[in-house]
């Protein structure tokens, strides 16, 4: 189990966290979710200990590993941009982890037959003689992964781990990775920007900003009851309607009298459904929301009537 | 070929031509003329000139003190590079400016702040007297002011380079368990090797070829602290012009060979850096 305890980190003058406090449970998919600036990388990197905190300790299972360096926490870290060594062939990067290993160092030809094994488990067997510029992108996250995966990590560690791909490369690559850290039994942490893929991907989701953890929680929990204005506007879309109510666009439908008067603005097909923007009348407000396609398009211009379903309702933010 | 540029074909010939002059005139001419001045009276007064006794002492402690410095400022420089690059720490501004200073100061004035140190009437000069140590006007002395002048080119090389492929390579080294030196010998030296050995030959063609600093320190001893271009001042000085130009001429093919070598670092150098998309 990891223990995050009131960790905090300054930069010059730049407070990039204030007091954060995680648990995180082995077996266990955490996502770290937050805008840029949002501490969350640098989270990560003071769990690794690629970074070390100001304040608070690090525990992994228990024990306070705050003045480890990252070679002795024995943390698999992925990074963004795969960090893979240029001159090194896909095996050599593999194999790095076990080759540099200064006591208990297995015989070489273990060490190619482990590099072997990972290059299978990550799908790129055959291709351990060639060299990273020689692969795509995918291709050379998952042999970061499988170098990171060679030194049998108690945690993995992965930053912002899709954010060079593109969008089919990074769809196929999430359903595997989330494969992998279920047959594998790994305790994983990922940072990203992307809400869809932390809600995809994690079994739990803390939504980060300006250095602080708004929330923690299952996606469902994340997305269904937000704890903050921040978390609900940043986790999927939402409508700030007058009173300081938040409402989803697809918790929001047509009624014939009684509801609000928005003006239809513009309307556009969204899969199986319209999606309408408009403003509410008499104020500036913009509101999206979503009706069903089976029904016909609202005209532009038109005054229509709108009723949240769900809502919520937040206190002014505390600051 | 892609053309970028919207410049008349003319107007590229013109300014092609221009270069290549300027090159001619400049470059090219002199080295001609060193070589022409060198081979004037033959081979053999040539042969004559650069195997005099005073010449080969020249040669022997231009090497010497070339061997001594390079790998001195070759250790600084990637020690330098190292912390500049990969660490941050109070001071580096002003570490990375102090790096810079043998540029902006005159040769001469470095020579002298050796001679105001370690000279006769310097400030550490009595004491060294006492202890019967010579540093001006000696070996000691030639190899600081060689050390001093040439300490930038390594660092200079290798500090843009560094700071380029930033430091993920190495997080990710210590991350699987390297230790600092095999980080440095697996992932680091790899990755800046091109670039190393092209600051090397450039420091190792100005320690030898420095004139400034060495000429203030060194005291022109024939035979003991003449480096090949204080050498060859003092035979020009003579009227010995087949001398001076033969001596000169191998401190010309110096300069070639670095020339030709820099070249095809560069050019490995490239291909390297573009093999990484």
């Amino acid at each position: 189990m990891i223990r995050v305890q009131n960790v905090t980190k300054t930069f010059g003058d730049f407070a990039a966290l204030h007091g954060i406090d995680l648990k995180i449970k082995a077996g266990e998919f955490v996502a770290l979710l937050g805008p840029s600036g949002s501490g969350k990388t640098t989270l990560l990197r003071i769990i690794a200990g690629l970074e070390f905190q100001d304040g608070g300790e690090v525990l992994f299972d228990g024990e306070d590993v705050s003045s480890r360096s990252v070679g002795e926490r024995q943390v698999g870290f992925v990074f963004q941009q795969y960090a893979l060594f240029k001159h090194m062939t896909v095996a050599e990067n593999v194999a790095f982890g076990l080759s540099v290993r200064r006591k208990g160092r297995p015989p070489k030809a273990d060490i190619r037959a482990r590099a072997e094994e990972l290059l299978r488990l990550v799908q790129l067997d055959g291709l351990g003689k060639r060299y990273p510029g020689q692969l795509s992108g995918g291709q050379r996250q998952r042999v970061a992964l499988a170098r990171a995966l060679a030194i049998e990590p108690r945690l993995l560690l992965l930053d912002e781990p899709f954010g060079a791909l593109d969008a089919k490369v990074r769809k196929d690559l999430r359903r595997w990775l989330r494969g992998l850290h279920e047959t594998m039994g790994l305790t994983s942490i990922f940072v990203t920007h992307d809400q869809e893929e932390a809600l995809e991907l994690a079994d739990r989701v803390v939504v980060m900003d300006h250095g602080r953890i708004e929330q923690v929680g299952t996606p469902e929990q994340v997305y269904m009851e937000p704890a903050s204005p921040f978390v609900s506007d940043f986790v999927g879309e939402t409508n700030q309607l007058p009173g300081g109510i938040h409402v989803r666009p697809h918790d929001i439908e047509l009624v014939t009298s009684g509801g609000i008067p928005v003006v239809v603005d513009n309307v556009f097909r969204r899969g199986g459904s319209w999606r309408v923007e408009g403003r509410i009348e008499g104020h500036d407000r913009v509101v999206e929301f979503d009706v069903n396609a089976a029904n016909p398009a609202p005209m532009l211009g038109e005054t229509v009537q709108i009723q949240p379903l769900r809502e919520r309702e937040f206190q002014k933010h505390p600051s | 070929m892609r053309r970028s540029t919207t410049e008349s074909r003319a107007l590229q010939i013109v300014l092609i031509a221009i270069a290549l002059l300027f090159l001619a005139f400049f470059l090219a001419l002199p080295l001609i003329a060193v070589f022409g001045e060198a081979l004037k009276a033959g081979f053999g007064p040539f042969l004559d000139a650069v195997t005099a006794p005073d010449a080969l002492s020249a040669i022997k402690l231009t090497l010497l003190i070339a061997a001594i410095s390079v790998p001195l400022n070759l250790v600084f420089g990637v020690a330098a590079s190292w912390a500049i690059t990969k660490f941050q720490f109070r001071g580096k501004s002003l570490l990375i400016s102090m790096i810079d200073l043998p540029f902006s100061v005159s040769p001469v004035v470095s020579g002298l702040i050796f001679v105001l140190l370690f000279g006769a009437s310097g400030w550490v000069g009595p004491w060294l007297a006492e202890h019967d140590l010579k540093i001006i006007f000696a070996v000691p002395g030639i190899v600081l002011a060689t050390v001093f002048i040439t300490f930038p080119f390594v660092a200079r090389e290798l500090i843009p380079l560094m700071m380029e492929q930033g430091k993920d390579e190495e997080e990710a080294a210590i991350s699987l368990g390297a230790s600092g030196w095999q980080t440095f010998r697996h992932v680091t030296l790899p990755n800046i090797r091109w670039g190393l050995l092209y600051g090397v030959l450039l420091c190792n063609a100005r320690a030898m070829g420095e004139f400034g600093a060495v000429s203030v320190v060194s005291g022109h001893i024939r035979g003991e602290t003449n480096t090949m271009p204080l050498h060859v001042e003092i035979l020009y000085n003579e009227y010995d012009f087949v001398g001076a130009f033969a001596v000169a001429s191998l401190l010309a093919g110096l300069a070639l060979v670095t020339l030709i070598a820099k070249t095809v670092l560069e050019w490995r150098f490239n291909l390297h850096g573009s093999a990484r998309h």
